[in-house]
């Protein structure tokens, strides 16, 4: 057999090139649908920015304007002045700065509790974080919302701010998936030196953490800033919005101004491209890392 | 003497259970706004409540009225053909653009961006985009056209209304993605090499190692996916009110108004417990069928264990 193809060059040859062909094919395929998809995926966000800079009379042009010739930049100094924006943009940071640094703190916290301390009843109390995953929060939403009603809380940032303090199953599971995969020799070595487990936290643990943090934090940001069931319960009057539900208002009012709803959500979604670049090299990493899949 | 020795078992006790404070915040936060209200609800649910009223006990009316409900058997019925549709697809696309942003091709980093940004986009943000895209004559439709389609009228269509929403949650399917790029990423080569030796081509690494190593974040994506779906709301709340013609109102949706439009709390309480019910419900089947097609590595993880 051997033998037989090396008194064959020619048929080699084809081989060689089948070969080869079949290699570029495969990575010709891989590009196009890299390629192709990206742009399906990016397209509906560049159509969102060249909306936002039509001027509104050609808005509904058909054929449509591709590129506008003078961008409509008064649409972003409209859009200040169309609604309480700037409130807007202010409460949308008090409820993430707030929330990302709560959710991040409290969550470490419990996570390094569940993963390196002993207690009575520790892994039956994970149980239950675990379980709260489980159970959709529109369960706990009409209590929830008499309690905060009862607190005076309606129409107010507090109902968006104050669960954060507590920590979120999520990222308590996720941190405590990463402080697990630590060796336990660090603590035990730390407190043979007389280190108490909150200097092993603040010293060995968070320092080795920082990939899995900064996840979480990423993670919290996103969610807090682009939360919109709660908002939409708890607030109703145009200055208290946040960002995520103050976009519609240009929705319903009078008409509908493309124009200013796609700057607006051009604005919303900056932060977002922000820490995503920020975050990138941290997050596969991070979720890696975590062994998320239990 | 005997406060000495309860003074030192008390020091006992602390040593040994110092740990209980940092997981006190979670505690804290777990009664007062999880348990409390879970509780709570199930028992408003037994109550006709008009908010600002006095809670009146009905026992099970509102389960018995629920059940006869048009409105919340439309809900049912499109909340699960929105699963259906969304969750396999969903995981099908997630899957493929992992994979393919697991290859080795130069400048990843910006088709990661691509395909992760519109996930991180806020769910109105993206449901105002889409609105706009899907104008009967808008961008989505001119696409089509060049392909020779006449694309439908998708969001004033009930037939069109509720697959153009699950076009929506494919686009913001990022974060699956991440998880099942996580997911190659942490195969060892070592089995790549083994398929190799053993003179296997792209197809057979594919089928014999990276689709056995992926099933459990197949599992969990599937899991995290349905109870993702079941609570679907943003995109029909701001793109199409529930419509045309109900095709679109879903379960959470169906709450939103009983609750926070028409104030009837007991009932959007009950509703809100069939939904736990539902979703408890498909997760088991799927914890149960788990055993026959996720592949663990090391044997079947324990509970709550890592």
């Amino acid at each position: 057999m051997m033998t037989k193809t090396l008194a064959q060059p020619a048929v080699m040859a084809q081989v060689w090139m089948l070969r080869i062909a079949r290699r570029n094919a495969h990575r010709f395929l891989t590009y196009l649908l890299l390629i192709g998809g990206s742009i399906v995926f990016v397209i509906p966000l560049l159509w969102m920015v060249r909306t936002s800079l039509l001027p509104s009379d050609l808005i509904f042009a058909d054929p449509p304007v591709w590129l506008p010739t003078a961008p409509a930049w008064t649409n972003y100094v409209q859009m200040w002045t169309a609604g309480p924006f700037l409130d807007w943009i202010r409460n949308s940071t008090v409820v993430t700065a707030i929330g990302v640094v709560a959710l991040t703190l409290s969550s470490t916290l419990a996570a390094y509790g569940f993963a390196r301390t002993r207690f009575t009843g520790r892994d039956k109390l994970f149980l239950l974080v675990l379980a709260t995953l489980m159970i959709p929060f529109q369960v706990r939403l009409v209590p929830e919302y008499m309690l905060f009603n009862w607190f005076g809380w309606v129409n107010t940032l507090y109902p968006l701010i104050v669960p954060s303090l507590f920590g979120s199953a999520f990222y308590i599971f996720i941190l405590r998936q990463f402080f697990l995969t630590l060796p336990i020799e660090l603590d035990e070595a730390a407190a043979i030196d007389g280190a108490s487990s909150w200097a092993i936290l603040w010293k060995i643990m968070l320092p080795l953490a920082r990939p899995a943090i900064a996840t979480v934090a990423a993670f919290a940001f996103i969610d807090q800033w682009n939360d919109f069931l709660r908002p939409t319960i708890y607030l109703y009057t145009p200055e208290n919005l946040t960002l995520a539900v103050g976009i519609r208002w240009f929705a319903g009012n009078n008409s509908t101004q493309f124009q200013l709803m796609m700057a607006a959500s051009t604005v919303t979604l900056l932060p977002m491209i922000i820490v995503f670049f920020i975050a990138q090299k941290y997050f596969i990493q991070g979720i890696a890392l975590t062994g998320i899949k239990g | 003497m005997s406060a000495i020795v309860g003074s030192r078992r008390r020091y006992r006790w602390w040593r040994d259970n110092l740990g209980v404070l940092y997981v006190l915040p979670w505690l804290v936060g777990f009664i007062v706004l999880q348990l409390f209200p879970f509780i709570a609800s199930l028992a408003i649910s037994f109550t006709k409540w008009d908010f600002g009223g006095a809670p009146v006990f009905i026992g099970f009316d509102n389960y018995r009225r629920m059940i006869a409900d048009p409105l919340v058997l439309q809900s049912v019925v499109n909340t699960i053909y929105y699963t259906v549709l969304s969750v396999p697809s969903g995981l099908a696309v997630a899957f493929l653009l992992a994979v393919l942003l697991n290859q080795h091709v130069r400048g990843i980093a910006i088709y990661r961006t691509a395909f992760y940004l519109p996930s991180v986009t806020a769910g109105v943000a993206t449901s105002i985009i889409w609105v706009w895209l899907l104008q009967p004559n808008g961008l989505a439709n001119k696409g089509l056209s060049l392909f020779g389609i006449h694309g439908p009228p998708w969001l004033v269509s009930p037939t069109w209304a509720l697959p153009a929403l699950v076009i929506v949650s494919l686009w913001s399917v990022g974060g699956s993605m991440v998880l099942f790029l996580a997911g190659l990423q942490g195969i060892p080569q070592g089995l790549y090499d083994a398929v190799a030796i053993d003179g296997g081509g792209h197809f057979a690494k594919f089928f014999h190692v990276t689709i056995p190593m992926m099933t459990p974040y197949f599992f969990l994506t599937s899991v995290l996916g349905i109870i993702g779906s079941f609570q679907v709301f943003t995109s029909a709340l701001v793109m199409t009110q529930g419509g045309p013609a109900g095709a679109t109102t879903f379960i959470v949706l169906l709450m939103y108004w009983e609750g926070w439009q028409w104030w009837r709390m007991g009932y959007a309480s009950a509703i809100a417990w069939a939904l736990l019910v539902v979703i408890l419900f498909f997760t088991a089947v799927q914890f149960r069928l788990a055993r026959s097609w996720v592949y663990y590595e090391y044997g079947r993880p324990e509970s709550g264990g890592s």
